[in-house]
């Protein structure tokens, strides 16, 4: 299953898009409730059920969502749960054994619907690069589609009403996924991140809720869903997302003009281990490839001599991804052991970064 | 063995950690398990600032006998799991809810979107009002093209309605 994904060209993975040097992604998702169930933790599995019935007849009538994929997550393999999870499609919540849980995807995977996760529908819209305002158009646009169907759960005073009272309202969480290389060796993250958690956003991982900023990426969304309507939210945040651009671009000057011989040194150690290591671990690569892009930027190493082609950042961000535990093991066809996948990993960014070009 | 985190200096310490229900070993050296263990003392989910958030005065036995209707959740169960059980719930614990979202969102009124259905509605009204009183605006200021035009959008609106 979904093997098809790991062509995928349009994906939110290809690099393209605004100041995807620096913001890798940008996602909005909004949770909405049928009117007539209990939320997804206090229904019967009968009930589940009937609402991943509901949503199977209803999101062929929806015009984005005409040739998108239903799975049941009964149905998918713990390797292909973890896969989806690596490409920003589940949430953790969602691969749990719970029944009745379900996915629909579009081809191009930006649109995502969870069924029955915390709440009955999670709807997500992805896409790389600086464009929360793209994502926003097309998830409001599938959310009127829908609410001209059924009845969401909405009270006038306190809007859309969520399992949690952290998403009550908008029930929307717009977030970007900066990569901030140089404000971590600059020392200067952590103050920004006691920064942001002062004007209310979250920051997290690579993959979200409880994780730690592997390779220097940086998950942040806003934490507030009330009160203000979902152009001021997804504005409030692109504005310090602008701000955080600026500030990792003025400490990649300071590396530049302070310490150009040890940035130097830290990117052409980090591509001497990717080219001549024989296992490396997920962390470890992702830590490697992120000084990599560091140095891809800052022109320390030219693209084209280490990919041997122009298209360097579509290269690059999607090697983040492909490394991932879940797709090394569907690019090999089979299940691998943790040292096996160290092995394979090392083999592939040797073969990926190769030496002796231009 | 060189640390993971830096790769520069020998690791001289060895961590186990759980990540996702899986065992992950951490080889690092002195002063990155340093920062390490600055991090974990940072870490700090969303369920525990609720849990803190809501814990924040004792529960009262009434209160905690509190229950919704239509899924029969009890207070007291929403303050262990911070989860309610439907859309009924918010009506049902409102006096104990409203203090709560004060404190996550600053606000307790909804201003983003509403379904289609009733926002249609909701919009078409307001259009209605806002073009009225544009077109007292023109007539006062003697600006009677532009009221002209604003007296026929509103006979179309009307017309529409029909």
């Amino acid at each position: 299953m979904f093997e098809e994904f790991l062509n995928n060209q349009d994906s939110w993975l290809n690099g393209r898009g605004p100041s995807a040097e620096i913001v890798f992604s940008s996602r909005i998702r909004l949770a909405r409730n049928f009117d007539e169930y209990p939320f997804t933790s206090r229904a019967a599995s009968q009930q589940r059920e009937a609402i991943l019935q509901k949503i199977s007849g209803l999101y062929p009538k929806v015009r984005r969502l005409k040739k998108s994929l239903f799975i049941s997550m009964e149905k998918v393999s713990d390797l292909d749960k973890q896969f989806l999870l690596e490409r920003h499609l589940v949430s953790q919540e969602h691969i749990s054994t719970l029944k009745g849980k379900g996915l629909i995807v579009s081809g191009d995977e930006n649109v995502a619907i969870m069924v029955n996760e915390e709440d009955h529908l999670r709807m997500q819209v992805i896409m790389s690069g600086f464009n929360l305002e793209g994502c926003w158009e097309i998830l409001d646009e599938i959310d009127d589609e829908l609410s001209k169907m059924v009845s969401f759960a909405f009270g006038a005073s306190l809007g859309y009403l969520t399992a949690c009272p952290t998403n009550v309202g908008t029930g929307l969480r717009a977030s970007c996924m900066l990569h901030l290389p140089a404000l971590v060796l600059t020392k200067r993250i952590n103050k920004i991140l006691e920064l942001l958690a002062k004007v209310s956003f979250t920051t997290r991982g690579l993959f979200g809720e409880g994780t730690q900023a592997l390779g220097n990426f940086f998950q942040i969304s806003n934490q507030v869903s009330l009160g203000l309507s979902e152009r001021e939210l997804i504005e409030n945040l692109s504005g310090v997302v602008n701000q955080l651009v600026s500030q990792e671009i003025d400490a990649r000057n300071t590396l530049l003009k302070k310490y150009k011989i040890s940035t130097e040194d830290n990117v052409w150690r980090a591509l001497g281990i990717l080219r001549s290591s024989r296992l490396i671990s997920t962390s470890e690569a992702l830590n490697h490839l992120s000084l990599l892009s560091l140095g891809l930027d800052l022109g320390i190493i030219k693209g084209t001599c280490v990919f041997g082609s122009k298209q360097t950042r579509e290269l690059l961000n999607s090697l983040f991804i492909l490394i991932q535990p879940a797709h090394l093991q569907k690019i090999e066809g089979k299940a691998l052991k943790e040292e096996e996948r160290d092995y394979i990993r090392a083999a592939i960014l040797r073969e990926k970064l190769r030496d002796g070009r231009e | 063995m060189l640390c993971d985190v830096c790769h520069k200096n020998i690791a001289t310490v060895h961590l186990t950690e759980i990540i996702n229900e899986k065992v992950v070993e951490m080889h690092i050296c002195q002063e990155c398990a340093k920062l390490k263990a600055e991090e974990l003392k940072e870490q700090l989910s969303i369920s525990d600032l609720l849990g803190g958030l809501v814990g924040m005065g004792p529960i009262e036995k009434e209160e905690k006998a509190l229950h919704c209707p239509s899924c029969h959740l009890t207070y007291g169960e929403f303050k262990k799991k911070g989860r309610l059980g439907c859309g009924k719930c918010y009506a049902t614990f409102k006096v104990q809810l409203l203090p709560l979202l004060k404190n996550i969102h600053g606000s307790t009124h909804h201003t983003g979107k509403a379904p289609f259905v009733k926002e249609k509605k909701k919009s078409r009204e307001e259009t209605m009002k806002g073009l009225r009183n544009r077109l007292q605006r023109a007539i006062h200021l003697e600006e009677y093209e532009e009221a002209a035009r604003l007296r026929d959008e509103i006979k179309n609106l009307e017309r529409k309605d029909k």
